[in-house]
């Protein structure tokens, strides 16, 4: 098992404030939107450096996105700031008519998702926008696992051409990936090659999928790890490409089973390639208040769900 | 034919594209005709006259040129039809309308790359949003061309309405013209019966708007206020007309009734009322 070290704990939407900036000193068009949360979503370095090109929406969410893709049609490259929950649920219908069915080139930037936002609890804790936003059809959908990631991410969909969610976090995280590692849309990233299950994970959950991967090479199984940060469009041919080596199957995510990664994994093999394969998510209920460990333990979030989900995956191989 | 600038070439042309709506809605038993035939006046106004737009090539961007947004979508009919005949796409392809593999889907949109429309809309309450979202873009951009949208009064009711009001308000987004299509009928009834609070100038004002009044049925006030609306603009506020129209304009069994908000006229209808609306020396599609 290849070993990650930790180059740092920093939070994701950090990783966003930064790519954003990056974003705006490279493209004049690149602007920016933000609900009343410009310090929770770390625009204010964007805000600062390009006051002309920061608007802020109020608490408005749905007319943030409809400004937001009138924005797009003159030629701008619109990034909108707010929690996830607010930023797919709240406005699901302005995205789907007025951003994806008009494939407006809008950023739709969403921080503050999954349990570990934590102590403010189920209202907040939005574990449906996944696959909420990966049924628009041409709707774009990225869920970087650590700061890095996150920031290349933000540099990545601002050159590129379309609607687009990028989903990520408040808390502090363990950075793994290396600054120079490059951002690819749709292609997954390969973190350890196995043979005897494939681990595909996203968001958060990738460095519990390196923790897994330790725990599971002690018990002497060489685990797969794929960081999928592009949950669509899918990297079909690395999925089945590993599965086709492993023979099973986990998906990991700070996610409902329904909608999320797992589901689209299941899809192609189903088509493809049917092998056992198990899911580690949150099982059709809500979140509640705690703090991001406590909720992650409660909720079968944990390098152990994983490690517990191979060896049943791994069982079922027959 | 006669001459855009003659007095008489602004009513003959909104003749038509009410012959245009009716046929259109006809042939395909669906749609919305008793909005459409209460807007054609100031939509053939504005396309043929008071906006500064170029047809062809059709540019998605807007830059450089006034634009315009329907908000209320379901009265594409009108739209399709001025766009049509201001030159954005051939007039026969309005014979296509609501039909398989069109470019005029029911409501309009963006996904056929039909000319002329720049948002897709329907789902009410979103066009003044993305009308801002151009005009903030335009002066971003430097850009002195003004924004137009239409919404129904009905979808004033919608929530998001407000939350664009405010923004235009707050960002002084000056260069936009919001009309607002007072027929005060919606599917239900009459505005008044479903959501009584219909005295929109006073509420517009309140949010720091210019708020003009017009009778969008009428030459002599479409004449008056639109100059005036155009005036208006640039002077830190944005401007909305509250238009009054009536539902079903120009055909007497579709006035003064909201029955004919979404439904489409049978063949002894058409005929009846095609004979209230002369064929014009444009023709029809």
């Amino acid at each position: 098992m290849k070993s990650y070290e930790i180059l740092g704990q920093k939070d994701t939407r950090s990783g966003f404030g930064a790519g954003l900036l990056e974003a705006g000193k490279q493209n004049n068009n690149v602007v920016a939107l933000c609900a009343d949360l410009t310090g929770s979503l770390m625009m204010d370095a964007f805000k600062d450096a390009f006051p002309e090109r920061f608007f802020q929406a109020g608490i408005a969410e749905a007319n943030m996105m409809g400004v937001a893709a009138g924005l797009a049609i003159g030629g701008k490259i619109p990034f909108t700031g707010t929690f996830a929950n607010f930023s797919t649920g709240r406005v699901y219908d302005q995205i789907r008519q007025s951003i994806a069915y008009s494939h407006k080139n809008v950023k739709i930037c969403a921080s503050h998702a999954g349990l570990t936002l934590g102590e403010d609890g189920a209202t907040h804790q939005i574990l449906e926008d996944l696959g909420l936003m990966k049924m628009l059809p041409g709707m774009t959908v990225i869920n970087p696992c650590d700061y890095n990631q996150t920031k290349a991410a933000t540099i990545a969909i601002a050159q590129h051409e379309g609607p687009v969610y990028l989903r990520f976090g408040r808390p502090k995280w363990p950075v793994f990936i290396s600054e120079d590692t490059p951002f690819i849309i749709g292609k997954a990233l390969m973190l350890n090659e196995g043979t005897d299950v494939s681990i595909f994970a996203t968001g958060h959950m990738v460095w519990k999928a390196i923790e897994a991967g330790h725990i599971l090479a002690e018990k002497g199984i060489h685990a797969e790890i794929i960081n999928i940060h592009t949950i669509k469009p899918l990297d079909d041919a690395a999925v089945l490409a590993s599965v086709q080596k492993t023979g099973c199957a986990v998906s990991a995510e700070e996610h409902q089973y329904n909608g999320g990664l797992g589901d689209s994994v299941a899809q192609l093999l189903a088509r493809n390639y049917p092998a056992p394969m198990e899911f580690v998510g949150v099982n059709d209920s809500f979140g509640e208040s705690g703090t991001p460990d406590q909720l992650m333990e409660k909720y079968g979030l944990t390098a152990q769900a994983i490690v517990d989900a191979a060896l049943k995956s791994i069982a079922r191989k027959g | 034919m006669t001459d855009a600038n003659h007095p008489s070439f602004l009513p003959t042309m909104a003749q038509q594209v009410r012959r245009d709506i009716l046929r259109m809605v006809h042939a395909v038993s669906s749609g919305h005709p008793g909005g459409s035939l209460g807007c054609a006046d100031y939509l053939t106004a504005l396309f043929f006259k008071y906006m500064k737009h170029q047809p062809q090539p059709f540019s998605m961007s807007g830059n450089n040129e006034d634009v315009f947004l329907l908000s209320n979508g379901h009265i594409s009919p009108v739209y399709y039809s001025v766009l049509a005949r201001s030159g954005y796409f051939p007039v026969p392809e309005l014979a296509t309308f609501r039909k398989l593999n069109t470019r005029l889907q029911g409501h309009p949109a963006t996904h056929e790359h039909l000319p002329g429309v720049r948002v897709a809309t329907g789902s009410l309450g979103q066009g003044l949003s993305v009308a801002s979202g151009i005009a903030q873009q335009k002066k971003l951009d430097g850009d002195n061309s003004l924004v137009y949208v239409l919404t129904g009064d009905g979808e004033l009711q919608e929530g998001q309405i407000w939350e664009a009001v405010m923004f235009a308000a707050h960002r002084k987004l000056d260069n936009m013209i919001v009309a607002v299509d007072f027929n005060q009928k919606q599917i239900d009834g009459s505005t008044e019966d479903v959501m009584g609070l219909t005295e929109w100038s006073s509420k517009f004002a309140a949010f720091g708007w210019q708020v003009l009044e017009m009778d969008g049925n009428n030459w002599d006030s479409i004449h008056q206020v639109l100059p005036q609306a155009q005036a208006a603009t640039g002077n830190g506020k944005p401007v909305v007309i509250i238009m009054k129209t009536e539902m079903g304009m120009g055909v007497d069994f579709m006035m003064g009734t909201h029955a004919w908000h979404g439904k489409a006229p049978s063949n002894e209808q058409l005929e009846s009322a095609l004979a209230q609306l002369p064929v014009t020396e444009f023709g029809d599609y």
